[in-house]
């Protein structure tokens, strides 16, 4: 047993179904609509698809939403940091010919 | 007259959570990396890369994508049923992860054999005479699908051996965070295929 008696999260099956329906879905949709063309939004349509993908399989399949809060401020600062990595590498591209 | 010390067993669930969060992060930078330089080169080759990706199966990824989505939820009903002690469903969904990662990993194999049997692979006939632009968009697909792929076997090789401790007790209803973190592992492997997937065969 672990220490203090912690009460540990225990996903409900069928939470975990409904969430894996969507992420099937998600992936249907984004198919669907990759062959379509209709400029800068088809170049950010299948990112935004995923990152709700990602978001459903973060929170809901490694419990993400039932960690205490310590656990979504790394993943804060990592995509903090991220942000500032993207951000220093495209502006250092955009200033100079590769 | 003699002493004996009892040592109990030391757990620490939270601490092994979040040394295994902490390992994952690293994993998502090494991924990123690459990703950023796809994303450079996608501006500068914008014509090839599209070219490119129009010449990969997008039926194959999207059974891919598929398959891996849906070992990530046998992943975690298996943790749910270990937590409930339901411990037959539980090796009956690691087996069920299991097989799905290798037919991910099957699936991968055709995909790429079919490109080599073209020539198309980094430094192949097929992508040296290409336009610049289409070697640098193989050059990253390899890379990226290829290290992504050592996560899978790296994943199955994971159940594979917490199966086995599951089946020996080690890891229980009561005992279980070890299995919980192989799940982690898991689910950062199909979160990283997630972006993958639009990466190289939906943004045409």
């Amino acid at each position: 047993m672990y220490e203090n008696g912690e009460k540990h999260y225990i996903a409900r099956y069928t939470t975990l179904v409904m969430v894996w329906v969507s992420l099937i879905g998600l992936t249907w949709l984004t198919v669907k609509i990759s062959g379509i063309g209709f400029g800068t939004f088809s170049i950010i349509a299948p990112f935004l698809i995923a990152s709700i993908k990602a978001f459903l399989v973060v929170d809901y399949f490694m419990h993400l939403k039932y960690e205490r809060p310590f656990f979504k401020w790394i993943l804060l600062v990592v995509l903090g940091t991220v942000i500032i990595l993207a951000w220093l590498v495209y502006e250092d591209v955009a200033y100079r010919p590769l | 007259m003699s002493y004996g010390i009892e040592h109990t067993a030391h757990k620490d669930y939270t601490g092994a959570k979040i040394g295994m969060w902490l390992f994952l992060f690293t994993e998502f930078f090494l991924f990123f990396g690459p990703v950023l330089l796809y994303t450079i080169y996608r501006f500068r080759y914008h014509a090839a890369f599209t070219a490119s990706s129009h010449e990969l199966d997008l039926a194959i990824g999207s059974i891919n994508t598929a398959i891996l989505l849906t070992s990530s939820l046998t992943m975690a009903v298996s943790i749910s049923a270990l937590q409930r002690d339901r411990t037959k469903l539980s090796l009956w969904m690691l087996a069920a992860t299991f097989v799905l990662g290798v037919v991910f990993l099957i699936n991968k194999y055709f995909e790429w054999t079919e490109k080599f049997s073209h020539g198309m692979y980094p430094g192949g006939e097929a992508l040296a005479g290409g336009p610049p632009g289409q070697g640098v968009f193989y050059g990253l697909y390899f890379f990226l699908t290829g290290l992504h792929g050592l996560h899978v076997l790296a994943g199955i090789t994971a159940i594979g051996v917490l199966a086995f401790m599951v089946l020996k007790k080690k890891v229980s209803a009561a005992d279980h965070v070890r299995l919980e973190n192989a799940g982690l592992y898991w689910h950062l492997v199909d979160v990283v295929w997630i972006y993958l997937f639009p990466i190289f065969y939906l943004v045409r």
